[in-house]
This record gives C-alpha cells, sequence and structure tokens, in this order.
C-alpha cells in the first residue's frame, strides 16, 4: 500500500483525541469515531498512530475497524450518496434506485467515483421510513426518491 | 386514535424535548423522588414484577426479575445499560422516544441504579442518529445541574452517573453481549450466555441491560401503580407496545397499541388499509429476525408468546406491511442478504449456513431451483437455528422458514413453474411487446439502457430477450401501455 503523508496538523489532532480520552484501549471505537471525522477516513497510517497511541496492537485496531461497516478505509467523496436499503425502503423501490444511481455514476457500492466528487453507499434504515425510498446526499435527506428523479438529484451537486 | 394508548410514547411531540421544565410539568422526576424517599430496592423491584412488564427489546425477558437478579450479585461496581442500538431496519420507535422524551430515559435508567446498587449507567446508541445524543446530551446537562443525576441526588445520598457510548454500525452489537464488548472497545462478538450480563457484564460486573422502550416505562409505571399498568394488555403481555408501521400501508409511522391488539385493527383501522386498495399479504414482525403473518393471523391478538406461536416475533417493533406485489421468496431472500452481512462470523453455522441459505434463495429466484432445495432450506434452517451461538443465528432463518410455511405454493410456482406471479423475480420475467398496442413511436427503443429494442419508427418493437437486463424502463415510458410482463 503507498505510503500517505498525514500532515502535521492532523496527526497533533489525533494524538490529542486519544490524550483526551486517556489513551484508554477501551476507548478505541471513540477515538476511532473522532479520528474519521478528522480525515474522512482511516488509512492503516491513521490505524497505525492510534495504535501506538493506546497500547494496543495495529491488527486489534484492524480488527475493530473492519468489524464495524461505520469505519471505512476507502475516503469518501465529496458528496457521499447512501441509499437506505432498510425493509420499508426495500419494498418501496430502493433498489431501482441504487441502480440507477450506480448507472448514472458508473461506479459500485463502496466506490467513489474517480473525480472524487460522488461516493456510494448503502444504509440500513435512517429512521425515516414514512419518507421510504429515502437517498441522503451528505446530511441532506431526500424522500420518496423514484429512478426518476435520480438525475435531479445529482445535477444539483453537478457545477 | 381510538386503538391507541400512549404510555412510552406519552410525552413525544407533546413536550419540548429540550426543556426539563416541561418533562417535570408532566410528572417528570416525580417516579425518581418518590423512589428515592419512600420507597426500598426491593419495593421497587416488587412493583415492576406485579407489573407484567416484559422487555421490549426483542427477548420479552420480565424487567423485574432482571432488575433483582442484578441487584441480588455482590460487587464493588454495577453498571446500568440502555440498549439504543435499535438496529432492525425499518423500526426507529427508540430513536423517537430518545429524542422526544429524552428525560424519561435518564429518570429510568437513575431507578435502575438505586435498584441494583450501581452508580454508573451507558447509554449505548447507534451512531446514526446524532439528533438523539444532542437531546441526550443536553437533557443530561440539565438534570445534573438540577441535582437530579451525578452526586447526591435529590440530597438524597444516592450517587449515579451516565455516560453515552456510540455503536458503528453492526447490527448485531444489539445483542447485549456483543454490546458489552463494543463498548470495552473491542469487536463486537456475542459470547455464550450464562454468564448473563445481569451476573458478568460489562468490564466483568453485573450489567442491568434494558432497552430504551423498556426504560420509558418504569416512570410511569411507578407513578400510576402496577394494578393500572397490568389492567392493560394480554394475561402474559402486559402494556402496550410501539410498532414503526411501515411498507404498503397508507398511514405510515410509530402507533402504540395495548398488547392483544389485532393485527387487523393495526392494518386496517389504524393503518388505514393497504396503500392503493390492493390486497393485503403479509406483514412482518421482528424485523430479520422475526416471520410473517399473514391473512390466517388477522385476528390474532399480537402480544409475545402469539407472535412466537406464528412462527415470528415481537422483536423490537418493526412492522412491515407486504401486498400482492412483494414476493415473498424475495422478500425471504432480502432479509437473509441482511443476515449474511451482518453475521459477526464467529460461529460457522451463522456465518456459512446463512451464506448457503441467501444461495439457495438465489438460485430459486433465478429459475434454478428444485423441489430438493425447498428441503434443503428447510433442514438447514431448523439445523442453523438449533446450533448458532447468539440470537442472530438462533432466529436468522425465521424469515425463510416462514414464508415457505405460509406461502409454499410460491416457492413450488418459482421452482416448478419458473414463475414469480408479483413479478419481483427478474430472471423470471420476460418484457414483451404487444403487437397491437404498439404503435412505432420509438420511445421505448430510446429509452433501453442496452439496445435490446429494435423495430422502425411505425412498426411495432422487438425485445431481443438475450440483451433485455430487465430493468422496465421501455414499460415504464410507454405511453401506449404496450410493454407487458410475462
Ligand atoms: C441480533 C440481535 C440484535 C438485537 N438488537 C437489539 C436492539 O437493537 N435493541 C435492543 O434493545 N435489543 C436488541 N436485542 C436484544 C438484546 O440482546 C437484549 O435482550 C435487550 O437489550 C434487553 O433489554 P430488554 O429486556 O429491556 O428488552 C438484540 C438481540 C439480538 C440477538
Ligand atoms: S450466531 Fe452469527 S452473529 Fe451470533 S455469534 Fe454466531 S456468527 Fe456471530
Ligand atoms: S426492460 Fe429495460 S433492458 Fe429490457 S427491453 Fe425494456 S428497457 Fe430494454
Amino acid at each position: 500500500m503507498a505510503k500517505i503523508k498525514l500532515s502535521d496538523k492532523k496527526l497533533q489532532e489525533l494524538k490529542d483525541v486519544c490524550k483526551s480520552f486517556n489513551n484508554e484501549k477501551g476507548e478505541l471505537i471513540n477515538v476511532l469515531h473522532k479520528a474519521q471525522s478528522i480525515f474522512g477516513y482511516l488509512p492503516a497510517e491513521v490505524q497505525e498512530v492510534i495504535a501506538k497511541e493506546l497500547n494496543a496492537s495495529v491488527a486489534h485496531v484492524y480488527g475493530v475497524v473492519t468489524f464495524y461497516s461505520f469505519f471505512t478505509m476507502i475516503p469518501k467523496g465529496q458528496h457521499p450518496i447512501s441509499i437506505c436499503l432498510g425493509t420499508a425502503c426495500y419494498v418501496r423501490g430502493a433498489e431501482k434506485v441504487l441502480e440507477e444511481f450506480r448507472r448514472q455514476l458508473k461506479i459500485q457500492v463502496g466506490e467513489t467515483t474517480a473525480d472524487g466528487k460522488f461516493s456510494l453507499s448503502c444504509l440500513r434504515c435512517v429512521g425515516a421510513c414514512g419518507l421510504a425510498p429515502v437517498v441522503m446526499v451528505g446530511e441532506k435527506v431526500y424522500g420518496r426518491v423514484s429512478p426518476d428523479g435520480v438525475q435531479d438529484i445529482l445535477s444539483e451537486y453537478n457545477n | 386514535m381510538a386503538k391507541q394508548i400512549r404510555i412510552a410514547l406519552r410525552n413525544c411531540g407533546v413536550i419540548d424535548p429540550e426543556r426539563i421544565e416541561d418533562y417535570i410539568a408532566r410528572d417528570g422526576y416525580m417516579a425518581l423522588a418518590s423512589v428515592l424517599t419512600d420507597l426500598s430496592p426491593e419495593a421497587v423491584i416488587e412493583i415492576l414484577k406485579k407489573s407484567g412488564l416484559r422487555g421490549r427489546g426483542g427477548g420479552g425477558f420480565p424487567a423485574g426479575i432482571k432488575w433483582e437478579i442484578t441487584r441480588n450479585v455482590v460487587a464493588d461496581q454495577k453498571y446500568v445499560v440502555c440498549n439504543a442500538d435499535e438496529g432492525d431496519p425499518g423500526a426507529f420507535m427508540d430513536r423517537s422516544i430518545l429524542e422526544g422524551d429524552p428525560h424519561v430515559v435518564l429518570e429510568a435508567m437513575t431507578i435502575n441504579g438505586y435498584c441494583t446498587g450501581a452508580s454508573r449507567g451507558l447509554i449505548y446508541i447507534r451512531a446514526e442518529y446524532p439528533l438523539a445524543v444532542e437531546r441526550l446530551k443536553t437533557a443530561m446537562g440539565q438534570s445534573r445541574s438540577m441535582g437530579l443525576l451525578g452526586e447526591n441526588i435529590l440530597g438524597t445520598g444516592f450517587n449515579f452517573d451516565i455516560d453515552i457510548r456510540y455503536g458503528a454500525g453492526a447490527f448485531v452489537c444489539g445483542e447485549e453481549t456483543a454490546l458489552i464488548h463494543s463498548m470495552e472497545g473491542l469487536r463486537g462478538e456475542p459470547t455464550v450466555k450464562p454468564p448473563f450480563p445481569s451476573v458478568e457484564g460489562y468490564l466483568k460486573k453485573p450489567t442491568n441491560v434494558n432497552n430504551v422502550e423498556t426504560f420509558a416505562n418504569i416512570p410511569i409505571i411507578i407513578n400510576k401503580g402496577w394494578k393500572w399498568f397490568s389492567s392493560i394488555g394480554t394475561e402474559k403481555s402486559k402494556g402496550t407496545k410501539v410498532f414503526a408501521l411501515a411498507g404498503k400501508i397508507n398511514n405510515v409511522g410509530l402507533i402504540e397499541v395495548p398488547m392483544g391488539t389485532t393485527l387487523r385493527e393495526v392494518i386496517y383501522e389504524i393503518g388505514g388499509g393497504i396503500q392503493y386498495g390492493k390486497a393485503f399479504k403479509a406483514a412482518q414482525t421482528g424485523g430479520p429476525s422475526g416471520g410473517c403473518l399473514t391473512v390466517k393471523h388477522l385476528d390474532t391478538p399480537i402480544d409475545y408468546d402469539n407472535l412466537i406461536a406464528a412462527g415470528s416475533m415481537m422483536g423490537s417493533g418493526g412492522l412491515i406491511v407486504m401486498d400482492e406485489d412483494d414476493c415473498m421468496v424475495a422478500i425471504a431472500k432480502f432479509y437473509l442478504e441482511f443476515t449474511v452481512e451482518e453475521s459477526c462470523g464467529k460461529c460457522s453455522p451463522c456465518r456459512i449456513g446463512n451464506k448457503r441459505l441467501f444461495e439457495l434463495l438465489e438460485k430459486i429466484t433465478q429459475g434454478n431451483g428444485t423441489m430438493d432445495d425447498i428441503d434443503k432450506l428447510r433442514n438447514l434452517g431448523t439445523v442453523i437455528k438449533e446450533t448458532s451461538l447468539c440470537g442472530l443465528g438462533q432466529s436468522s432463518p425465521n424469515p425463510v422458514l416462514s414464508t415457505i410455511d405460509n406461502f409454499p405454493e410460491e416457492y413450488h410456482e418459482h421452482v416448478t413453474g419458473k414463475k414469480c406471479r408479483s413479478k419481483v423475480c427478474k430472471s423470471l420475467m420476460q418484457y414483451l411487446v404487444v403487437a397491437d398496442k404498439c404503435i412505432g413511436c420509438t420511445l421505448c427503443a430510446r429509452n433501453c439502457p442496452v439496445d435490446a429494442i429494435s423495430g422502425e419508427r411505425k412498426q411495432v418493437h422487438f425485445i431481443d430477450q438475450s440483451k433485455c437486463i430487465k430493468c422496465g424502463a421501455c414499460m415504464d415510458k410507454c405511453k401506449f401501455n404496450a410493454i407487458i410482463i410475462n
């Protein structure tokens, strides 16, 4: 894996986060949450720093990162698109909406477009089942999305 | 609505969740005050036992007995945990309580601490619920500053404080032993019970784990008495249950009904019936761990025991309604896909068995199934249930087994007739142009993403089945209903 150079500023921020949790191994998940909000994802380099700070093995940190779907080792797009595939959304046609996003963006779930603009992921229920099917772009929620509406959503971000 | 009673949701949407004064004005913290000043822990536990309150997180274990077990273990430190992981896709009851009435959870956890002898509480909440987290933090700050949380609560010398822990997107972490490991900063893998968390839980100390909705029932039971509570519901399931109604129903959203309400009342009276006047086919309760209820269950009173007898379970309260357009084989496959993804992989029946179940279902929905495969599904499903380590694997075959039991004819049609009556399973469908309706407008051909449609302007078009990916675009676009599914 190509080595990434972490900026000194962010590195310091990360160390401060670990310290704020008393460098306790038991706080690993809280630390990972903060780390992901600093870097946007959790590359191997970040995991190594955390392992060192919390006095844990890198394997342990990696084991935890890969266990939880919230943590990612791939950078998200500028506008991360999440499609809810919870039961309510599924029953109301979320799969077709997902297909349309895949088709238009030419990427698979878990991937990011070449220009870094969009990434695609699936969610399990955001708790807005009344609006099914639901799509989130960043923090913004779109309800009752149909395949026809996909183009419109994308064009909001495409200039 | 007439059939509904609001107990767990009584404050949701009624009070401003960011103002403790609103909560107090509706008898908030009154139960805590009376518990701390007038009642012994044993007396409170007795009230709960008599009330008949059972856990709302899925298992239905009697709350009073759990509190008593935790109380009776001798230890220097104990913990109270609120399970706010709410992983069942399609359920959002706990979220509504946390966002709409955060203090009720804090009050109940504190009462639990007093009864079990714990001085620390932890709320394990999914990372996808940022607003609920904010509301909880606001509420905790307010109750601390009013002496209702923290040191020397209400001047009684009782200490109890609460922290928040975040989930990170793993369904299995809703299972209590996995949840505890996750709070310890580990992979959220379940461990064998016993020991139960009440005996050996967080950091190996006795830990009382209850669900959000379970907690939301506690203060009002203490205020209004166990007799009042136990007068609601059925013989063995007392009180109410909150359901998240979703799917093909007119009124989606949260409802709270007394235990013993029938599915018919829920769907047709409260839910306003099936969308577009279509026919009801099934309702899934218990999410990926549950099974489906059908027309023959419409008049069965919904409670813990009846749902289990019907091959499903209460679960946390997701209730997904399906109509004639839903294919039950595809639904079973959908849930299995979820399970396969969420199995933690620790034990082989669940890790490998569910994958095999999924593959068998895939084979059937693609039109390659045999009758033998249906037997295999049944046998393998039974083995997985009996041999898995935790509740996830022990319940994951339920959607398959219950759809086979309730809709055998649909499985048979897929296998022998290579037909999907609900027109969901793509491999079993053919899009065809009806010659006498097609006017040759070319609209379908222009919209087909794979150029599967040929035909000259003003001539009947033709779909090349070997190219068609069954996306349905042509049918959606055709203004003359000239494209049908066979
Ligand atoms: C796979 C699995 C997922 C679960 N998810 C949840 C959940 O999201 N929320 C919950 O409260 N209980 C969940 N439970 C049940 C918990 O293990 C536990 O029984 C419950 O939190 C106890 O609280 P209660 O007695 O108040 O229901 C789950 C169980 C299993 C096996
Ligand atoms: S049953 Fe499944 S989720 Fe539970 S421990 Fe086994 S592999 Fe993990
Ligand atoms: S269903 Fe889709 S792929 Fe098939 S003919 Fe119609 S538009 Fe083309």
